[in-house]
């Protein structure tokens, strides 16, 4: 599941660091974005190009430092 | 305890887990969403492969209720985990292929594992007593209870004040006095408390929230295991079951045909690990083939596929097949008409 692959990688990097997650998944769309708003992580970008979706998200772990996973 | 008291919530996006984390939230307690992912999960992201279903509202439930209540959410990863629940159920299945209890067991032994971990204190459920038949009788809660390891550190703050007291009350992290005395099939209490909290558009998921309480879907499972004749699965298995139309000629081969184009788009993402066919001069479905056909299979296969396409009416169809190598053949068929395709082939 894409959303549970980009908590694991935003898990051990460190605040300001982006993600770029490829996907095939068109539910990205909605679930990744969600998940950003939810453990406070900051939305740069979604696209979609050649039947693939492109989601970039900056790591932001917040005041607690705590991650998400 | 003079700091804030913790909770984890087992969130799977339905009302009740929405409700009773926030029964405990409104008691100062700090609540963390816990939303395990089997692999069964019916969630936002698999109505989104459709493409007629493109234009409805699509969301990750567990992430929609966390977001009402301002709280985070983990996500956690146990589909490799959860296979020995599916297979070797102890309490054994529901009406269909649901493990329901020894789910439930599992997920809250899982939390118990992560409060410790955490440092949190207990453990919220959305459980009523009563609700479902297999998992959420009087006799089956203290079952989870205990079974899980979490004993007296799990609150069912909707049905609490039908059990007995847990440490959350004990120790005054929550008044037992503002917890719920749910129980029964009824769904009102829980709308007349959603109401009341100002919760509107939450999810109702009729048979909940797992492809498992599914006929169909169990019928799949259970024809995969009967023709591998074993009763084993991997995620790319779980994943196509939710996908396409699913026809058996024989034991040893199935095809999985695209219904639409978003399903055809999925299926894509697939070919290189299957056998498939596509048409070539009508517009038509992607088709994957499980199994090791036989070229008689590929055949039959082309012509049922034929039959799916724009060209069912056409006296020939014309066909590319790819097999796992990558190597491609065209193949000309008849398409195969209705009353040549036995009911017993579709799944």
């Amino acid at each position: 599941m894409p959303v549970i692959r980009v908590q694991t990688a935003v898990e051990s990097l460190s605040d300001g660091t982006r993600v770029e997650a490829l996907c095939t998944d068109p539910g990205v769309l909605n679930d990744i974005p969600a998940w950003c708003r939810v453990n406070g992580h900051k939305l740069i970008e979604t696209r979609s190009e050649a039947g693939e979706y492109i989601v970039v998200v900056e790591v932001d772990h917040g005041s607690s430092n705590e991650p998400a996973g | 305890m003079t700091r804030q008291p913790k909770a984890a919530a087992l969130i799977s996006g339905g009302l009740d887990s929405l409700l009773a984390a926030k029964v405990v939230q409104e008691q100062g307690v700090h609540v963390e969403g816990l939303n395990f992912y089997t692999g069964f999960c019916v969630e936002g992201h698999t109505h989104a492969i459709r493409k007629k279903d493109r234009k409805k509202e699509k969301r990750n439930n567990a992430l929609w209720v966390a977001e009402q209540l301002g709280i985070k959410l983990h996500i956690i990863d146990i589909v490799e985990e959860y296979k020995d629940v599916v297979l070797n159920p102890k309490h054994g299945y529901g009406a269909n292929l649901n493990p329901c209890l020894d789910c439930k067991i599992f997920m809250v032994g899982k939390a118990l594992e992560w409060i410790k971990a955490k440092e949190f204190d207990f453990i919220i459920t959305g459980e009523v007593m009563g609700q479902r038949p297999m998992s959420q009788r009087k006799e089956t809660l203290p079952v989870v209870a205990g079974e899980s390891g979490a004993e007296d550190l799990l609150l069912r703050p909707l049905c609490a004040k039908n059990l007995p007291e847990t440490r959350a009350e004990r120790e005054g992290w929550v008044e037992r006095e503002a917890l719920y005395d749910f129980s029964g099939r009824s769904r009102k209490p829980q709308m007349a408390l959603a109401a009341k909290f100002g919760f509107e558009d939450y999810a109702q998921p009729a048979g909940g929230c797992c492809f498992l309480t599914d006929a169909q879907y169990s019928v799949k499972l259970a024809d995969l295991w009967r023709a591998r004749g074993s009763r084993q699965y991997e995620m790319d298995d779980i994943m196509l079951l939710k996908v396409g139309r699913h026809l058996r000629p024989a034991d040893h081969f199935k095809l999985i045909i695209s219904r639409e184009e978003g399903e055809g788009n999925f299926l894509r993402g697939y070919r290189s690990r299957f056998p498939h066919l596509t048409t070539v001069s009508h517009p038509g479905p992607l088709a994957l083939i499980d199994g090791e056909p036989t070229a008689s299979d590929i055949e039959l296969a082309a012509r049922l596929v034929a039959r799916y396409s724009q060209g069912r009416n056409a006296d020939q169809v014309v066909l590319e097949f790819t097999d796992r190598e990558g190597h491609q053949r065209e193949l000309k068929v008849n398409p195969l008409q209705p009353h040549e395709i036995p009911r017993e082939w579709v799944i």
